[in-house]
């Protein structure tokens, strides 16, 4: 019997532990720790609701604006405002554009390394590089002397005795990739760099500013149209003397966003997917590994209509046990956590997030911790149960839901599962986690042009309105309510609770995405999401449990978003 | 190890760096360091013989936003930063090794890195629980930050949480959660606030360092003149419909679409130092104002607590009657905020700085580090100083050192 402790898991949202349990080379148990505890849901409290999302944005800024869009989200709802049209479009632009940068950065700089060696394309052909940068996708950089040129410049990095970031990781152990693959991979990681500049531009421009965009209003969007509509380029007094760049929701401006969605599209089709689709063809076989829970939760989002139960792009549901042809509806009602694991003074007992509170007080070994086995309270994240049962979210639980939905989503995923020779439980396998991801960015990123195109066209009809501001005065509001949102961050189901009393905050808390996957025991000591997938992991030398860090990392954890 | 006669500028070339993308870069950095054009060969030339700088980036409590503004620097590009100018030897969102193979790489620092190296800081540091609400490898990251910082060249705090606690340091956060000061007193300090912090403000910040082998000019709460010496208000878009009288008075109305000033929406660029107006985020592309919401102050003293709420205006902004107009108070603050508006960006204001500033850090430097720094050459000699005696009268007067809330105050 071993034991084994990675602190830090290195390449997640936050101060990340995973203490294993090996016996006979595989990993008999699991227990996974948050590390940190900042405090946001108490802070939240006694402040003014309309600035709630500023704080509530705080909690993460990888996962960049998804908790300030579901605190506004949850306060709209305790006020009963429903949004125009157009700040419903520009808040799924901008989640969108989160949605699809942080999957495609996230493979690139948080699960590739675990996967190949970058350090290996030194020896590569710069030639054969070429070759299959060809065969598998459709990036217009595949030249020879492309592939010489970041051959070179990875070799300089690594002959300086400096890889900083670059340093050999434990990728290389057992790669099926050959160094010409490592290759392309490399500079497909470094261009993906680059890419995200424009992602970060396109948030810019709709957000003022990336991370922690700050356009939100309760109510719709602070963004507006120039007076006038986005033609009128005049008509100011007098004019701004800024001419750097246009106003996002001028005429110029559009065309700017419209340029950036294309450059996204381009880089997620000719790049992203067929990296991933290489990377998993390469481990046909291996889609065991990591095989979690198979109970999925998506509570769904991108709204795209403004009913109260609006029509989702990405659907909301339930799967239980594996069984991807029965959906169940999801009920606000049966989400709870039990703090009976974590450091908080609170009972064992499961409670609903209405009633939820956030009392810390470590209670875990002195430092320094050297194991975590026998340790009661061992993590800073609660354990939210879904009607009493443990629940993976995220991409894979999305994509398994969508594709139980059929629709012309469903026929995507159904028909790159196959190509790929993946049954479609093995979405809840590393492999499939990673897979499920790409897929999700090409649905969501081919869907963004499709909403600045509804925002022109209600601009160009006259429909000039982001924002209602009927309930924006504290005075009209009732003395006490309470509100809540279920939507999707890109770590999975994100909720926010809040209540109101006497124009302040009196309550709040947040389930994330992560909160479920990191999720430590409950009361009943049932593991959560990802430490029911680690147990079963093959780790034949102790010193590289390249597994371990592939299952972690496959699920892109966010231990920011986990624990507030 | 790296080879300290092995230049950047060399090893740049040999990675492909075009000299024309070099200057450019130089040009940039001069622009954001607010310099004349005639100090971008310069910059360009101290950079160029400089090796790679060593970068122990920890992160604490945080949401990780800084590494992300980090990640989308544009002038000089992040590829250019990670491979080029810096070796970000630890940064637990970026790094491949994982564990105890991550911890060894900010372990035996002084042995490790002889010519010294730059601590980065991001993410606020707890203290209740014997510092366990936030934990690195089964350690408090309170005694993480102090054994890298205090070895450190520099330590740099980015973001409001390293820099006063931020968010965990909010009214009932519970973990008493501090920044970098309080817990390495005696780490040479360079803070830059602002959540997330301006990615151009930190590259800036490091180019100063190889160009002048010396930090910037800070301010007694350690942040640099030439990013938080002015008025937000004062750099403005919206600045003249402040003084026209013309203000958006509810979101969406006419006043919003014509782009007019945010104050009566609680806009605190009247009482916050920044250069956001100016520098903007992803290149110019936009800032918070530009896209319709006003400041909220995020580059100030515990700014959550003492900037709120975002959508009123503060009560201590004036000393006036309650029953003042902001129309009223924008006539008296164009003269008051105008005669203390900081002038940078001169020539003179490079010189003193190098013979001031840079001469004491680099002295205490000196004594702490068992072998100099390879730049040392570029450096003058160290003249340990009579910050602020020798100080250009344009910085000596701004009202930076300390609450410029209560010492903007027009009369």
């Amino acid at each position: 019997m071993t034991r084994l402790t990675i602190d830090p898991v290195t390449r997640v949202g936050g101060p990340l532990r995973v203490d294993l349990d090996v016996q006979g080379g595989v990993v008999r148990d699991a227990w996974v720790a948050a590390t940190m505890f900042r405090g946001v849901e108490r802070t939240l409290i006694g402040r003014d609701p309309r600035d709630a999302w500023l704080m509530a944005q705080r909690i993460c800024g990888s996962c960049n604006g998804v908790h300030g869009l579901a605190s506004v989200r949850a306060v709209e709802r305790a006020l009963g405002i429903t949004i125009p049209a157009n700040a419903r479009l520009v808040r799924n632009l901008v989640a969108g554009a989160q949605l699809v940068t942080g999957h495609v950065t996230g493979f690139y700089r948080r699960q590739l390394p675990d996967w190949v060696d970058i350090v290996a394309a030194v020896e590569a052909d710069p030639t054969a590089a070429s070759e299959l940068a060809r065969s598998i996708g459709d990036s217009p950089a595949a030249s020879v002397a492309y592939f010489r040129r970041v051959r070179e410049r990875l070799a300089a990095l690594v002959d300086s005795g400096q890889p900083g970031i670059f340093a050999p990781s434990l990728g290389g152990n057992g790669s099926r990739l050959t160094p010409a693959a490592a290759l392309v991979l490399g500079a497909h990681s470094l261009e993906a760099l680059e890419w995200r500049r424009t992602m970060t531009r396109l948030q810019t421009f709709l957000g003022g500013k990336s991370p922690h965009p700050q356009t939100l209003v309760v109510g719709g969007m602070a963004l507006t149209p120039p007076w006038g509509g986005p033609a009128r380029a005049t008509g100011e007094h007098p004019r701004r003397p800024q001419t750097s760049a246009p106003a996002a929701l001028s005429e110029r401006g559009l065309h700017v966003i419209q340029m950036l969605i294309d450059g996204a599209r381009d880089f997620v089709d000719q790049v992203y997917l067929p990296d991933v689709l290489y990377l998993a063809d390469a481990h046909r076989g291996a889609a065991e590994l990591g095989r979690g829970l198979g109970n999925l939760l998506a509570f769904g989002d991108f709204p795209e209509d403004d009913s109260d139960e609006p029509r989702l792009l990405l659907p909301r549901g339930r799967l239980m046990d594996g069984d991807l042809t029965t959906i169940d509806a999801v009920e606000e009602a049966g989400i709870a956590e039990s703090a009976a694991h974590a450091h908080y003074d609170a009972a064992a007992d499961l409670v609903h997030p209405s009633d939820g509170r956030t009392e810390p007080r470590y209670q875990g070994p002195p430092p320094p911790v050297a194991t975590l086995e026998g340790v009661t309270r061992y993590s800073w994240a609660k354990a939210p149960r879904y009607w009493d049962d443990p629940m993976e979210t995220g991409p894979a639980a999305r994509m398994a839901v969508a594709y139980a939905a059929g629709g012309p989503a469903g026929s995507v995923i159904a028909r790159t599962l196959t190509n790929l020779g993946l049954a479609p439980d093995a979405l809840g396998t590393t492999i499939g986690r990673i897979v499920a991801r790409a897929i999700e960015a090409k649905l969501v990123v081919d869907r963004l042009e499709g909403w600045l195109t509804e925002i022109r066209t209600n601009l160009a009809s006259g429909d000039l309105a982001f924002v209602d501001i009927s309930a924006w005065d504290p005075s009209r509001w009732p003395a006490e309510v309470e509100g809540w949102s279920l939507g999707e961050s890109p770590g999975g189901a994100l909720g926010h609770w809040l209540r109101i009393r006497d124009r302040r905050i009196a309550a709040y808390q947040v389930i994330d995405g992560s909160t479920w996957n990191l999720s430590p025991r409950d009361g009943r000591g049932r593991r959560g999401a990802l430490e029911e997938a680690l147990v079963g992991t093959p780790v034949p030398d102790p010193a590289t449990p390249i597994e371990v860090l592939r299952a972690v990392h496959a699920f892109d954890p966010c231990p920011a978003c986990a624990v507030q | 190890m790296h080879r300290p006669e092995d230049g950047l500028y060399a090893a740049l070339t040999r990675r492909g760096m075009t000299r024309r993308a070099f200057l450019k870069f130089g040009a940039a950095m001069a622009t954001a360091l607010a310099l004349p054009a005639t100090y971008a060969p310069r910059i360009t030339a101290a950079v160029e013989r400089a090796p790679r700088l060593p970068v122990i980036w920890l992160r604490g409590q945080g949401c990780g936003g800084d590494t992300e503004a980090f990640l989308a620097s544009a002038a000089p590009s992040v590829g250019e930063l990670l491979l080029e100018l810096l070796s970000v030897e630890y940064q637990d969102a970026l790094m491949a090794p994982s564990g105890d193979a991550a911890v060894a790489t900010r372990t035996g620092l002084a042995e490790r890195y002889p010519n010294g190296y730059f601590a980065v800081v991001e993410g606020a540091i707890p203290t209740a629980d014997d510092g366990m609400a936030c934990a690195v490898g089964g350690r408090p990251f309170r005694d993480v930050v102090r054994e890298v910082a205090d070895g450190a060249l520099a330590t740099i705090a980015i973001g409001a949480c390293a820099v006063d606690g931020g968010v965990p340091a909010a009214s009932g956060g519970g973990t008493d959660a501090v920044g970098v000061a309080d817990v390495a007193p005696k780490a040479r300090l360079v803070n830059l606030p602002g959540c997330p912090v301006n990615v151009a403000n930190v590259t800036a910040t490091i180019a100063h360092y190889l160009a002048f082998d010396e930090l910037p000019a800070t301010d007694a709460r350690h942040r640099p003149y030439f990013a938080y010496g002015g008025l937000v208000h004062n750099q403005c878009e919206r600045r003249s419909h402040f003084e026209f009288g013309e203000f958006v008075l509810a979101w969406g109305d006419e006043g919003a679409q014509k782009g007019w000033c945010l104050y009566k929406l609680g806009c605190k660029g009247p009482e916050t130092f920044a250069n956001c107006p100016t520098v903007q985020y992803a290149s110019g592309t936009s800032w918070n104002v530009k896209a319709g919401q006003g400041c909220i102050g995020c580059t100030m003293p515990r700014f959550w607590d003492s900037m709120g709420p975002a959508h009123a205006r503060l009560p201590s902004t004036l000393p006036f009657a309650p029953n003042v107009t902001a129309d009223q108070i924008g006539l008296a603050l164009v003269g008051g905020v105008a005669a203390l508006t900081v002038a940078h960006g001169t020539a003179t204001y490079a010189r003193e700085l190098r013979n001031r500033v840079v001469g004491r850090r680099r002295a205490a430097a000196a004594t702490r580090q068992a072998t100099p720094a390879p730049t040392a050459e570029l450096t003058l000699e160290p003249t340990p100083g009579s910050f602020p005696a020798s100080a250009p009268a344009s910085t000596a007067s701004a009202p930076l050192d300390d609450e410029p809330r209560s010492t903007e105050r027009p009369t």
